[in-house]
């Protein structure tokens, strides 16, 4: 299990782009919402922690369809279907490894650049929480897709419209946290949500991908 | 005598065969005299004014929009569990249908808030819910068609059905949470305090009962065609194989 995890870092970072990527996109999506919604500043600050949210999860996807697709072409995945280790843990694992290669540095990058939107400082904190407790939801429910879209061709599309509307319960909860955060009211209910519905989707998500996979390895 | 019975394509099919002219007649009858009933021999609201006619098209849509999802939940279900492929072709023939039923209670629902609340859409938690659901609709069509082998398609489908069902439960309350919202309660309730008027009440009973029998002959309909289509399918492989 620890070996798989540290090929999948392994390759992540050197395979040509990967890590890096969607740290790029993220700073991108958030430098041109400003251009899209003007320059005043007060706009910006109110809109800053949903594009934040917003960026991240589109980072996240972005890198989805890596997670199975390219053990699926050189044939991989079947070898590690053989493996005496379950399905269900690899899947967990691929998402654990998603997670560390994009969650974790949207979490480390994120309130750079809500600086640059103008976040109000008390707000980072609860930011920083919110990407912290959401992001693994996110990995473990993209995992799930990829393991959905792992056997079509080109499948980038088809699994954002999968997963996209899965992700709706994260990013409603995660970006009221940070809004909240923000302008200085509680935020530890929607918190508790967002990290019931984290655990929900980290017990539950790699039974359901491992189910996916071994259809698709079929 | 056992609902599994059906199970077996030939029997669903003389059953299914024999019940549709039926069930057919009957959805027309109930729709077309449910709506006529409703449009012209109730009294206008007070409040609303004519507008309130818009509730026999949009209630009945939106109570089958939500239930054809519940029903590919349980056909989902059925097909993991018992391997009935009748079952499968009936989750993948009530999709579509779902989906128009749900987008005609979202349009309804529009045409319905301008005049009454003073806009089109809000951001309210049934709305967005609705819409979600309608999301839900598009992947699930999308998944069936992007697979080639039936039987996987299948399988993954019925998974994304059984994800999504708890995904779609946790967004509806977690959009309550969200925001507070415009739409009103429940139209019908078996609390009398709370219901509708009776003049209201019994042409839109009419309407849900007949839309829910459009509904049963829309996807028997459709089911038979995706049978026919796999037994061609099987036809033309075995001519090939010839």
């Amino acid at each position: 299990m620890k070996g798989l995890l540290l090929r999948d870092l392994r390759l992540a970072i050197r395979a040509g782009g990967g890590f890096g990527l969607g740290l790029a996109f993220f700073l991108i999506v958030t430098v041109l919402m400003p251009f899209g919604i003007g320059p005043e500043t007060g706009i910006i600050t109110a809109v800053a922690p949903g594009i934040l949210w917003v960026g991240a999860l589109l980072a996240c996807l972005l890198s989805l369809d890596r997670i199975f697709a390219l053990d699926w072409e050189d044939g991989s995945l079947e070898l590690l279907a053989t493996s005496p280790l379950p399905l269900e843990a690899l899947a967990g694992v691929k998402a654990l490894a998603h997670w560390l290669t994009t969650g974790l540095p949207l979490v480390a990058a994120a309130p750079v650049l809500a600086v640059l939107l103008n976040l109000p400082v008390p707000g980072f904190g609860w930011l920083i929480a919110s990407l912290a407790v959401g992001t693994p939801a996110l990995s473990a429910i993209g995992t799930f897709g990829a393991a959905l879209t792992v056997g079509v061709k080109r499948g980038g599309l088809l699994l954002s419209l999968l997963v996209l509307p899965l992700y709706v319960p994260t990013l409603l909860f995660g970006a009221e946290v940070a809004r909240r955060g923000a302008q200085g009211l509680d935020a530890l209910t929607p918190l508790a949500l967002l990290a019931g519905i984290s655990l929900l989707a980290l017990a539950a998500m790699p039974f359901a991908a491992a189910a996916a996979l071994r259809v698709n390895l079929r | 005598m056992s609902i599994w019975e059906y199970a077996n394509p030939r029997k669903f099919m003389a059953t299914s065969g024999a019940l549709l002219p039926w069930v057919s007649a009957l959805a027309a009858i109930l729709v077309v005299g449910g709506l006529v009933w409703g449009f012209f021999f109730t009294p206008d609201d007070f409040r609303m004014g004519s507008s309130v006619k818009v509730i026999y098209i949009h209630v009945p849509t939106a109570i089958m929009g939500s239930s054809a999802w519940f029903m590919m939940l349980v056909t989902s279900l059925i097909w993991l569990i018992r391997r009935h492929h009748v079952s499968a072709l009936a989750a993948k023939a009530a999709a579509p249908v779902g989906m128009v039923f749900t987008l005609i209670g979202l349009i309804t629902g529009a045409i319905w808030g301008q005049p009454m609340w003073g806009t089109w859409w809000e951001w309210d938690p049934r709305l967005t819910a609705f819409l979600v659901l309608f999301l839900f609709y598009l992947g699930y069509m999308a998944l069936w068609e992007a697979i080639e082998n039936p039987d996987a398609a299948a399988d993954l489908t019925s998974v994304l059905c059984l994800v999504g069902t708890v995904f779609a439960v946790i967004s509806r309350y977690a959009l309550v949470f969200w925001n507070q919202g415009l739409h009103q309660g429940a139209s019908l309730s078996l609390d009398p305090e709370q219901n509708v008027a009776d003049v209201f009440a019994y042409p839109l009973w009419t309407c849900i009962i007949g839309f829910l029998f459009l509904f049963l002959a829309l996807v028997l309909y459709r089911t038979r065609t995706e049978i026919r289509a796999r037994r061609l399918r099987a036809l033309i492989q075995r001519e090939r194989m010839a």
